[in-house]
């Protein structure tokens, strides 16, 4: 009875195997100095990009192409979760000068 | 004062020749060696206060969008420097000290607002933005050449050098928005 219970585990967890190598992650950015810090690891479609503003001013992480617009107060933290694979470029409304692009996989 | 010049041009041209030579040349009250850090505190908060009262002429006087929220980032911006700058002198326990350099700053910003208050509609917003650049270009100047080499608290020094990311920035913004307003 004990060895159908493991058997039964181990093809339960096989199952779930591949799903687990997809589950979502979360990307954290780091907003410093007026500048998007980089951004770590492989992002695919369904993470999380975590925005840690650790500037004094306020500042957004805003999609040019719409897909989000993240509100980042002094010190805030932001998630938005990416859908669609494909570079997205980011920009601060307030501060144009400051640039990144996430780069997302399928 | 010569008819080719645009009146607009000359009071730029002579805005930033003010500026960067009071900065620079005509600071009789500064030491030889550069400011103390009691000046550079008073020299900072007061640049920052000129271009937040700037700002608020300008949400008063414009109703251009893009200058507006040129406008709103500016008062933001500087508000947050100046809370840091003065939550740092407290903790620090220094007295900003007034000095030549500081006050020229506010005789010129007294002048700049004068000429910007006659003005309305587009032509204030092109000599905003004008305005808005050569400043903080005379600005980012003087943070890198003197203000903050002299600099002796660490702190201060610090809170500086973000300045200076920051002036960087909003002096490109303004260059760009002086340049789409032409």
């Amino acid at each position: 009875m004990r060895g159908l219970v493991a058997i039964g585990s181990v093809a339960a967890l096989l199952l779930l195997a591949p799903r687990a190598e997809a589950a979502p992650q979360k990307h954290v950015v780091v907003i410093d100095k007026m500048k998007f810090g980089p951004v770590p690891g492989r992002i695919q479609a369904g993470d999380t990009i975590v925005w840690i503003n650790r500037d004094m001013f306020r500042h957004t992480a805003t999609a040019t192409n719409g897909a989000f617009n993240i509100d980042l107060p002094a010190g805030a933290k932001g998630e938005t979760i990416v859908r669609q694979a494909g570079a997205i470029s980011v920009i601060c409304k307030y501060h144009p000068g400051m640039r990144g692009v996430l780069k997302v996989v399928k | 004062m010569g008819e080719n010049t645009t009146e607009e041009e000359l009071i730029d041209k002579l805005a930033l020749i003010a500026a960067g030579s009071l900065l620079f040349a005509a600071a009789p009250g500064l030491a030889a060696d550069g400011p103390t850090d009691p000046q550079i505190a008073h020299i900072a908060y007061t640049a920052g206060n000129i271009d937040i009262e700037a700002a608020k002429l300008a949400l008063a006087k414009s109703k251009n969008p893009v200058v507006r929220d040129f406008a709103q980032t500016m008062l933001r911006d500087h508000q947050a420097v100046n809370e840091k700058a003065l939550a740092l002198v407290k903790k620090l326990g220094v007295t900003p000290e007034a000095n030549a350099t500081s006050e020229a700053l506010e005789k010129q910003a007294a002048e700049t607002r004068q000429r910007l208050s006659a003005l309305s509609g587009a032509a204030f917003d092109r000599s905003y933005a004008a305005n808005e650049a050569g400043y903080h270009k005379t600005v980012n100047g003087a943070l890198k050449s003197a203000l903050i080499p002299s600099a002796d608290n660490a702190e201060l020094k610090a809170l500086l050098e973000t300045g200076l990311s920051l002036f960087g920035e909003h002096q490109k913004h303004a260059e760009h928005l002086a340049a789409d307003l032409k």
